[in-house]
């Protein structure tokens, strides 16, 4: 056992050192980041959107048109389906749509933020709209800036890439090259291997990112409204997953392009549909079942949950659950398709 | 330190090794004795790789056993024995004394790290990024770390190819120092004077076959019984053509014969230069070559 845990620190201790003496991806590692939020901060600091984002409850079978509320066919409105008012309020109150309406009850219902221009320009639509006259409910919340909700969007797609071609790229180097032939020579088993290329990219990940959010923190006073431990929990679970989903695609391949292109056919979508730029409110439904199958979706949500609602662990059961599920698998089926040399 | 009453460290009976369209390996059988250099000498392809892959325990054979002081490999037998492929790559920005010290801890039983710098000449580039190393001093790395386990039993892959004379003259220093400390060394090499210099013993394989087996010495005297004598080119029309057959070989042309004497007169008696003659005994190139023919091998 004692044996065991010394080879593991061993093989941790020296990846940890190539990767720190690596001075140039180190430096693109820690920089590359921050210029993003600060560049995307910049390019979204103008005026919003020009679109407006209604988020409609409504029974099932009902399509979201104007024959089902004559508001519903107003031209240059986004109307999206959403299930319960638990669920959408908060996003009223956080400015991230601008007001929620309710079909589904007797009298039609609906939320504005009273701190919202862009809510109280459609509570004027509503009322010149015709059809059935609704009940107004008032609420209140701060408005997120973009840069606050799109931080944590890029420095999660920047930790993506940091441990799926990390962890990817070395790996298939190693066997390309013959060291992975030379180290299975040697009494260290697999999984100890495994484990300390995941203990050391994880841990140099989470140094990295937490001097990339503190910067970010400092430069563009990012809101940040929960606990930092229950962040730090939440990230440690996402990269983690993160990694172990690299671990797969690196157990066999002996070629870099190959596994840059595959590394790429995973990373891209998951840039797309896991909800980095952009909410996936109002996404189509398979789109959203494919991003909830994707360790990114479910680090982004608990992250902005924390930071921008406050939430704490408790309240992140699901998330938590699917990242922890995904690590498990992943790593799995990492160690079991892993071989040390090309066949 | 050769013994040859004591029993085999290794034993290899009937090994045969097939890949999906090639037969590698075709039922080779050896013992190597405790305290010898065993060479596993054969043209490229003739299976040489394969073999001390399987004796590394690191190849399943296709059928066939290897056992290690009487008993099959098993797991432990990765931290007894001590293996230099013959091209390994390392670790990027690690210096030499930092993998010498990762690849000890991953062993139960270490040799102290001063021992292998000392045994192995590393005192000058310790510090030194593996990387930025020249071939001898990354060869002699390489054999540092195929010893950190202080094994009984070393295979040596090639360890001298795409090294200068210079540096190979070093590591077979290197080696002698090893098994004058009475370690067992199986050894792999296209260089025939490195195989007759460090070799107690040879098996020369080829086609996944062994085609001569035993001590060098003894190998040239069971197959020769002649001596090569070398006449420039240039001078090749002197050679009397009775008793004496010349065979061209790029610049020179080589005469085998038994009776050297007769044949220095025979020439001398034709004109030819005594100053660019030369005499050689046979030696395992010339061995290996007359087994396994001069067709190119790829």
């Amino acid at each position: 056992m004692k044996a065991m845990f010394r080879r593991i620190a061993a093989a941790t201790w020296a990846r940890s050192l190539e990767f720190v003496r690596d001075r140039s991806s180190l430096g693109w590692n820690l920089v590359f980041p921050i210029l993003m939020v600060a560049g995307l901060a910049f390019v979204f600091s103008g005026p919003g959107q020009p679109l407006f984002k209604v988020a409609v409850i409504a029974p099932a079978e009902a399509t979201l048109d104007a024959s089902l509320h004559p508001f519903l066919g107003t031209p240059q409105v986004q109307f999206y389906r959403e299930d319960d008012v638990a669920t959408a309020l908060p996003k009223v109150q956080r400015h991230r749509i601008d007001l929620l309406v309710d079909v589904s009850t007797q009298p039609p219902r609906y939320w504005v933020n009273e701190q919202s221009p862009k809510g109280q320009l459609l509570e004027r639509l509503i009322a010149g709209s015709g059809g059935p006259g609704f009940t107004r409910v008032a609420t209140t919340g701060k408005e997120i800036r973009y840069v606050d909700w799109v931080a944590p969007g890029v420095l999660g797609m920047n930790m993506m890439f940091a441990c799926l071609f990390g962890i990817g790229y070395v790996i298939v180097r190693y066997r390309k090259n013959g060291y992975l032939k030379r180290l299975n020579a040697t009494p260290l088993r697999a999984f100890e291997f495994l484990l300390a290329q995941l203990l050391s990219r994880l841990t140099l990940i989470l140094i990295v990112n937490v001097l990339v959010f503190s910067a970010c923190r400092m430069l563009l006073d990012l809101r940040m409204e929960g606990s930092y431990l229950d962040l730090l929990v939440v990230v440690t679970l996402g990269a983690f997953s993160m990694i172990a989903m690299g671990l797969v695609v690196s157990a066999r391949l002996a070629s870099e392009e190959l596994a840059g292109g595959i590394l790429n056919v995973i990373s891209t979508p998951m840039m797309v549909v896991c909800g980095v730029f952009f909410s996936m409110d109002g996404a189509p439904r398979a789109l959203k079942i494919a991003a909830d199958c994707l360790p990114l979706t479910h680090l982004l949500s608990a992250a902005r949950a924390i930071m921008l609602d406050g939430a704490g662990l408790s309240q992140l059961a699901y998330p938590i659950a699917a990242l922890t599920a995904m690590s498990v698998v992943y790593l799995a089926l990492g160690a079991a398709l892993f071989k040390w040399r090309q066949d | 330190m050769t013994n040859s009453a004591a029993p085999p460290l290794l034993e290899v009976r009937d090994l045969v090794k097939h890949f999906k369209q090639v037969q590698a390996v075709n039922g080779l059988s050896f013992d190597v004795r405790p305290g010898i250099c065993f060479g596993l000498l054969g043209p490229n392809g003739a299976g040489k790789s394969t073999t001390i892959e399987i004796c590394e325990g690191l190849l399943a054979p296709t059928s066939g056993t290897v056992r290690y002081k009487g008993e099959p490999l098993g797991p432990k037998y990765r931290e007894r024995v001590g293996i230099q492929f013959q091209s390994t790559a390392l670790q990027d920005h690690l210096t030499v004394i930092e993998n010498l010290r990762f690849f000890s801890a991953l062993y139960p039983v270490r040799r102290p790290i001063e021992e292998l710098i000392a045994l192995c000449r590393l005192e000058e580039f310790l510090d030194r990024d593996s990387k930025k190393l020249s071939g001898g001093q990354r060869q002699r790395l390489l054999l540092a770390i195929a010893l950190v386990n202080d094994p009984e039993l070393l295979f040596l892959d090639e360890p001298t190819t795409g090294l200068d004379p210079q540096a190979r003259r070093n590591f077979w220093d290197l080696v002698t120092d090893i098994k004058a400390a009475g370690r067992t060394i199986v050894l792999t090499t296209h260089y025939m004077e490195e195989a007759y210099l460090l070799c107690d013993e040879v098996v020369i394989v080829d086609h996944g076959r062994i085609i001569a087996q035993g001590v060098p010495s003894q190998l040239l005297a069971e197959h020769f019984n002649d001596s090569m004598l070398e006449v420039p080119a240039a001078e090749a029309h002197k050679i009397p053509a009775t008793g004496l057959t010349g065979i061209a070989k790029g610049e020179t042309v080589e005469i085998q014969t038994a009776d050297v004497n007769g044949a220095v007169a025979a020439l001398l008696a034709g004109g030819v230069s005594l100053a660019q003659l030369r005499i050689r005994p046979r030696t395992l190139e010339d061995l290996f070559i007359e087994l396994t023919g001069r067709g190119l091998r790829e």
